[in-house]
């Protein structure tokens, strides 16, 4: 038996109308750092809304996750700005020295890479946000450095 | 106070406010957009607030301190205005405070070491409307961004807030919609359809009820003036959508903001409630009669979200999915309601148009495209952010007079306008004015007017392929051309740049270019080739190069470069030595470093580390 309330607590914050959807998961994947399947299931008991369609609002949607992200989300800015002023080389730094590859969780939780198209900080580029604070003109020699001293305390 | 139930009591309210304001109190204004933010202007703040309170009683300078909005010129934040001296300092940090106290506030003096420094001329101006940035802009979209306070409602009416509004109840929706038109206001968001005839098909279509919404969810990668308006003067959007409502009779709104603008959301849902406190939203609006309120309805970060049948999908809570062109959301839009749908910066223009006139818009930009367009200027350009200009500025004065020239002295290759729906403009025809039509015209399109500069460094086949990518990324996948088409394309630029490309796979890519073009469901679908057909168009020689030769001119194509190190420039500091991941650079301590390019992963660590420049690509 799963324990509801967790979730019935953040939906309680709505509407009773499927408008409130997206915004009921997105503050599932704030809370849990994804979507749990148990507050899929919990969305659709309550909304009346059938559990394929949210699950598909799920996998569609960038900002919802099915699986658990790390600890600490580091977010390379691949917009133009960023592209043409080395994010690529910021990205392959952070793949290699994490381990992972964009998308993806270290094995011990702590880190998830991934690229987001655009945060519309183009005047600040190179960027890279940890745990969403922006790190504006990062380099790909020093990115690991910010990152570090950023989650490490 | 209660709610303002008149416009009589608006304007008293306005003047009540007007005489608590003395003119010649001394003013701090540190700039809290989210780039400022990240520079450390919230710290700048706090030194500020200290330093004040230590010695405001002590030496008698009152303050009066705001965080405002974003000034634009991001790059050189944190940013600090001083008035009355209209001083801007630049990348102030919080031990520059006490000197800009004593200095500047007290004293009227400038701090020269924090003023703007021209990069060409190396001239020195401290007043902020010289700056060169600032000094060709004509403010109207963005007439409040940085002078006032975005959380305080009161700011805005000072500043001439919701007299816009004011003069709109007074008129017949008939005479609204027809000031719109005749203004030439064309939808800041991509396509540039022209709001009036927009509203005014609305309006014509039988319905009890009718949306008015705001497209918040700027995904063109590149541009950011949608994000400064909602976080830096959110009421202006407001009072855009209130008198949209008002014109098409509407009596309820929705704002889609993207997931990826946390700040533009609070700073909106702020602005919304002080608006239904002072009645300027809700139930009467100022004693009118006339109901109308606004929802705001957050993006999941889906780029086809801006696609107009793809949100009002979203917003109804569904998988955000285009719908075939012909319904027409002004007929069948959010809940197959006949629906306006413009952009934050077209909201943002319409409270001054109807405050002052068709006839003062129009006489400002071209035949085809009037008033001014924010631009966010971004790449390799010496200051970058955005900029406001009348429509019709070459790209050449654009980037040169107001964005101070390429970075480092290299050649001007390009610019990119219109996100992944456009194209890029080669240097040779940068005298082209900037407006939609000549955009179009030249294989481009204005999108949502994000410039990005290119300069000799910049590959235009991996420029094609980054947008293909990006596409392929974003793409929803419910028509083929685009969900199958694309791939295909980013296999056949993979080829190209990865050094395995032939003639006929241009021509492919061509073929492809045309498929998707007249075969996809959606605009940004059917605009998804632009990049791939423009750089073609006007680059063939560097997919040439490719092919051919095996060889990228930019450096940049990492399957067709190889890194080495120049002897001359070297100091032999051994940083590259130590940056290396493969470590395959070697040399001893003050003698020149070797690359091993035999384990070199062509990673660009090493010339990103280096301070001589002694990196080499070829």
């Amino acid at each position: 038996m799963t324990d509801v309330s967790k979730f019935d607590g953040i939906i309680d914050r709505y509407e009773r109308s499927e408008e409130s959807l997206l915004a009921i998961l997105q503050d599932f994947q704030r809370e849990f750092h994804y979507v749990p399947e148990e507050g899929i299931r919990r969305l659709s008991e309550v909304t009346g809304v059938p559990e394929s369609r949210i699950y598909a609002m799920g996998t569609f949607y960038k900002a919802l996750s099915l699986t658990p992200r790390g600890k600490h989300v580091i977010k390379v800015c691949t917009g133009t700005a960023c592209h043409l002023k080395g994010a690529p080389q910021i990205l392959e730094t952070l793949e290699r020295e994490l381990g992972v590859k964009r998308n993806g969780t270290t094995e011990d939780g702590e880190y998830t890479l991934e690229c987001v198209n655009c945060v519309g900080a183009c005047a600040m580029a190179p960027v890279t946000l940890v745990d969403e604070v922006y790190h504006g003109q990062t380099r790909a020699s020093k990115v690991m450095d910010v990152v570090r001293k950023q989650t490490e305390g | 106070m209660g709610a303002i139930n008149s416009v009589e009591r608006l304007e008293a309210y306005r003047k009540e406010l007007a005489s608590k304001v003395k003119e010649d109190l001394p003013a701090v204004l540190v700039c809290f957009g989210t780039g400022c933010q990240a520079n450390g202007s919230r710290l700048v703040a706090e030194a500020f607030a200290k330093v004040i309170e230590e010695q405001g009683l002590r030496v008698g300078v009152n303050l009066g301190m705001k965080t405002t909005g974003c000034h634009g010129y991001c790059e050189n934040g944190p940013l600090v205005a001083l008035k009355p001296q209209d001083i801007l300092y630049l990348k102030v940090t919080p031990e520059d405070v006490p000197e800009i106290v004593e200095e500047t506030v007290k004293g009227g003096r400038v701090v020269e070491r924090l003023v703007y420094r021209d990069k060409v001329t190396d001239e020195v101006i401290a007043r902020y409307s010289e700056i060169p940035f600032y000094q060709h802009q004509q403010r109207i979209a963005l007439r409040n961004i940085g002078n006032i306070d975005p959380a305080s409602i009161d700011d805005y009416i000072l500043a001439g807030g919701y007299a816009g509004l004011a003069k709109a109840l007074g008129m017949e929706p008939e005479e609204i919609i027809s000031e719109v038109e005749r203004s030439g206001l064309r939808g800041r968001g991509g396509g540039g359809f022209p709001a009036g005839t927009k509203w005014r098909s609305c309006a014509a279509v039988e319905s009890d009820v009718r949306y008015v919404m705001c497209n918040g969810d700027e995904g063109d990668p590149g541009a950011f003036m949608d994000r400064s308006i909602m976080e830096g003067d959110p009421h202006a959007v407001i009072e855009g959508m209130i008198i949209g409502a008002l014109a098409v009779g509407a009596h309820q709104g929705y704002i889609y903001v993207r997931d990826e603008y946390p700040l533009a959301v609070r700073n909106l849902t702020t602005a919304l409630e002080a608006a239904r406190e002072k009645g300027l939203l809700g139930r009467d609006i100022l004693g009118s009669g006339f109901d109308f309120d606004i929802k705001i309805s957050r993006g999941g970060g889906a780029f086809v979200c801006g696609e107009s049948s793809a949100l009002m999908r979203s917003v109804e809570g569904n998988v955000g999915e285009p719908r075939a062109k012909y319904i027409r959301s002004v007929e069948r839009g959010l809940y197959n309601r006949p629906t306006v749908l413009n952009n934050v910066e077209t909201w943002a223009n319409v409270p001054e148009i109807i405050l002052k006139g068709a006839e003062w818009y129009a006489s400002m930009g071209t035949e085809g495209s009037k008033g001014t367009k924010v631009f966010s200027l971004v790449g390799k350009v010496n200051n970058t952010g955005l900029v406001e200009v009348p429509m019709g500025i070459s790209i050449r004065d654009l980037v040169e007079k107001i964005g101070g020239g390429i970075l480092g002295g290299k050649r001007f290759k390009a610019v990119q306008t219109g996100g992944p729906s456009g194209g890029c403009i080669p240097e040779r025809l940068a005298d082209l004015p900037i407006d939609f039509d000549s955009l179009t015209e030249a294989g481009s399109m204005m999108g949502s007017g994000g410039i990005i500069v290119m300069d000799e460094d910049t590959c235009m086949v991996d420029v094609a392929r980054y947008f293909t990518n990006f596409l392929v990324d974003e793409s929803c996948g419910k028509c083929t051309p685009c969900r199958d088409g694309l791939p295909r394309m980013l296999d056949l630029l993979d080829d190209i740049t990865g050094g395995r490309g032939t003639e006929e796979h241009l021509a492919m890519l061509e073929e492809l270019c045309d498929l998707l073009t007249w075969g996809a469901l959606c605009g940004l679908g059917t605009s998804a080739a632009n990049p791939v057909l423009s750089t073609i168009r006007y680059f063939r020689d560097e997919y040439e190069a490719h092919i051919r030769e095996k060889r990228c001119p930019a450096g940049v194509c990492k399957a067709l470069i190889t890194y080495s190190i120049d002897p001359e420039a070297c100091t032999g500091c051994r940083l590259c030595a130590k940056n290396c991941p493969q470590e395959c650079i070697s040399g001893e301590r003050k003698k020149p470093h070797v690359i091993d390019t035999s384990k070199c992963i062509k990673c660009g660590v090493c010339r990103d580390a280096c301070t001589f420049d002694a990196v080499r690509v070829s």
